[in-house]
């Protein structure tokens, strides 16, 4: 039963790495190409929430300025499918990309040359937002601001981002932001079939890994010191940890999944623009991760898919309502489940459900003696 | 003139403009157990605000060792020798019982070798120890915010325990423990003294006589005297600010 409950995650990935392609592409019961671009965008936003899980699940600081990190990825890869596509949706008459000739820009702007390079632009996904967060992070960590006013700065941080962005047509066209669709990769337009189901298995196969690497982060002792200073961080001061350091790692890493998060994602809706930086869509990421289950990997993962897959039918039945839906969906979550969905399933949530329906026994005791093991053979050797 | 480990001198701490500490001198030798009571309000924990770097004086030094440490931040202080404890039980609460030791205990605080380093045996049989002396040994594997109060206390004074700085600083360890426990912790402490330097904050009288170490008065921010409890329970200015008080109920 253990090696099942392990064996899970995987067969799921499995699944939905060989079977729904398989799937969409014979569309079986009313599966399509659509939606497994769709569900490809949701799994690279699982991405953005894992990170927002580390910085705020596991350290306990809100960030709503995941945003700026999410387009900084999502901005590297289009800038680099913008410059090397040559083909003449994308390309304009003065060799360009076309959106240049519509505020009559003849030179490339400097910071644009080094996204010739694939290699550089795939560094460029994780570093410059990285860079970001170090520099953003170390500013306001070293400066002991946490708290809400750690939001707030993020908030105000992602509106400088916003503005910048929405403002520089000569740049990065402005409020129009930059499309992908019509650019290529690998020999294929990528807005293509084949295309997009590429960009989903990369997706695929690199969520684990991101996984992975948010599980050594938050195991061993270095994760126990980030819940350490989301519990009591002057305590952890006055036990000659410097916290600093700690935060600043925490943020670069949560800023580089940010990135990559974007980076598939853009590749996946075909653009990338300002809207990314909205307020509300960094809020909604915070959302995911709440609903999903903070303090838990698996939790973000879970979140960022079912409410995004969520929107995706409220949208198509209701067009209206998703809002509504989004923020009775939040309300429901804070007041209900603290610990998100999985961790209702986890805390044996389902559990108190049925007995309270009357159709489970209630336990006589604290859950947590009542079910662990080794609290009770303790119990009973005392 | 006999070594001292921890001074004092004429320190001062001002909240906008209202006096904590006034010209306050005060030194420990090493090794030594050192009490020191006052009523509410006297600046008892501001003086431990100081020491540990949380509150910076406005006017005097503070030295460790002959060197003085006024304007360093906590965690260069704590790793100083200089170890605290806080008046309620400060611990963290969603990790294990073990793993609050540990944390405390580890000899590396930085991030890259919490990272890539596991923690070394005799530290963790060190950690061990102290688990099974102060009886949270079976509780090891549990939540500490799932313990109770008197076990909070305890967990909270092994952590500085596993810390092992030269000087500890108890700031009201018995708060809401038992007769049991209370001098157990007297004990505990007790046995601390020698190797560390140990200065308790307490209002409990018994346990001040438990502990038999000297003692000093704070009122109004000024050490008002200084002697064996006895002595200084004979001190009239003592029974008029402070036991007079409670003979008064």
């Amino acid at each position: 039963m253990k090696l099942f409950k392990r064996l899970i995650p995987w067969i799921l990935l499995a699944f939905a790495f060989f079977i729904l392609p398989a799937m969409a592409d014979s569309e079986l019961f009313g599966f399509s190409q659509f939606r497994l671009n769709l569900f490809g965008r949701y799994f690279s936003l699982a991405f953005v929430a894992l990170g927002i899980d580390l910085i705020w699940g596991y350290t306990g600081l809100l960030s709503l300025g995941q945003g700026i990190f999410f387009s900084l990825g999502g901005y590297a890869i289009a800038m680099h499918l913008l410059l090397v596509t040559k083909n003449d949706f994308t390309t304009g008459a003065n060799g360009l990309p076309k959106f240049f000739e519509n505020y009559g820009v003849d030179q490339l702007p400097f910071f644009w040359e080094p996204f010739w390079s694939f290699p550089v632009s795939i560094f460029a996904i994780f570093i410059v937002p990285s860079v970001v967060a170090g520099l953003v992070g170390y500013l306001i960590f070293r400066n002991r601001i946490k708290g809400v006013y750690f939001s707030i700065i993020t908030q105000a941080s992602l509106m400088v981002f916003y503005h910048f962005f929405n403002g520089q047509q000569k740049l990065v066209n402005g409020t129009n932001g930059l499309k992908t669709s019509t650019t290529e990769i690998f020999g294929l337009v990528a807005g293509s079939d084949e295309a997009q189901v590429l960009f989903y298995r990369i997706t695929l196969i690199l969520l684990p890994f991101a996984f992975l690497l948010c599980k050594y982060l938050t195991s061993g002792r270095f994760g126990d010191s980030l819940i350490a200073i989301r519990d009591d961080e002057p305590r952890l001061r006055f036990s000659g940890f410097n916290p600093t350091p700690f935060k600043v790692i925490v943020f670069v890493v949560a800023g580089a999944l940010a990135g990559v998060s974007g980076a598939l994602y853009t590749v996946q809706s075909g653009i990338v623009s300002p809207q990314f930086m909205s307020i509300s869509m960094s809020i909604e990421m915070v959302i995911w991760v709440a609903v999903g289950g903070r303090g838990t990997l698996v939790g973000p993962i879970l979140g960022a898919v079912v409410v995004n897959y969520l929107r995706s039918l409220v949208s198509e039945a209701l067009p209206e309502a998703w809002l509504f839906v989004q923020g009775a969906l939040f309300i429901f979550v804070v007041v209900l489940m603290p610990d998100g969905i999985y961790g209702w399933f986890t805390k044996g949530g389902f559990r108190t459900m049925l007995a309270a329906f009357g159709l489970a026994k209630k336990s006589a005791t604290y859950p947590k003696i009542d079910l662990d093991e080794s609290a009770q053979s303790e119990s009973a050797s005392a | 003139m006999s070594q001292t480990i921890l001074d004092l001198d004429d320190v001062s701490v001002s909240f906008d403009g209202f006096y904590a500490l006034t010209d306050l001198s005060f030194s420990l030798r090493p090794g030594e157990l050192r009490s020191i009571i006052g009523p509410n309000g006297a600046g008892k924990t501001t003086f431990l605000d100081v020491i540990t770097g949380k509150v910076r004086p406005t006017k005097g030094d503070v030295m460790l060792r002959g060197r003085s440490i006024v304007g360093l931040s906590e965690q260069k202080i704590s790793r100083l020798g200089v170890g605290r404890k806080f008046q309620t039980p400060r611990v963290f609460e969603n990790l294990t019982v073990q793993r609050n030791l540990e944390l405390t205990a580890s000899p590396k605080k930085n991030p890259l070798s919490l990272l890539t380093e596991s923690l070394n045996d005799t530290v963790k049989d060190e950690v061990f120890k102290i688990m099974e002396y102060v009886g949270l040994a079976p509780y090891a594997k549990w939540q500490a915010g799932s313990l109770s109060h008197g076990q909070k206390q305890w967990l909270a004074i092994s952590m500085l325990v596993a810390q092992s700085p030269d000087i500890i600083l108890l700031d009201e360890p018995v708060a809401g423990l038992t007769d049991e426990e209370t001098s157990k912790t007297a004990d505990l402490i007790k046995s601390l003294a020698g190797e560390h330097t140990v200065v308790v904050i307490e209002h409990d009288m018994e346990f001040i006589r438990d502990l038999g170490a000297p003692v000093t008065v704070l009122h109004q921010g000024q050490k008002l005297t200084e002697g064996t409890l006895d002595e200084v329970k004979a001190d009239p200015r003592v029974i008029e600010v402070y036991l007079g008080e409670s003979d008064d109920h």
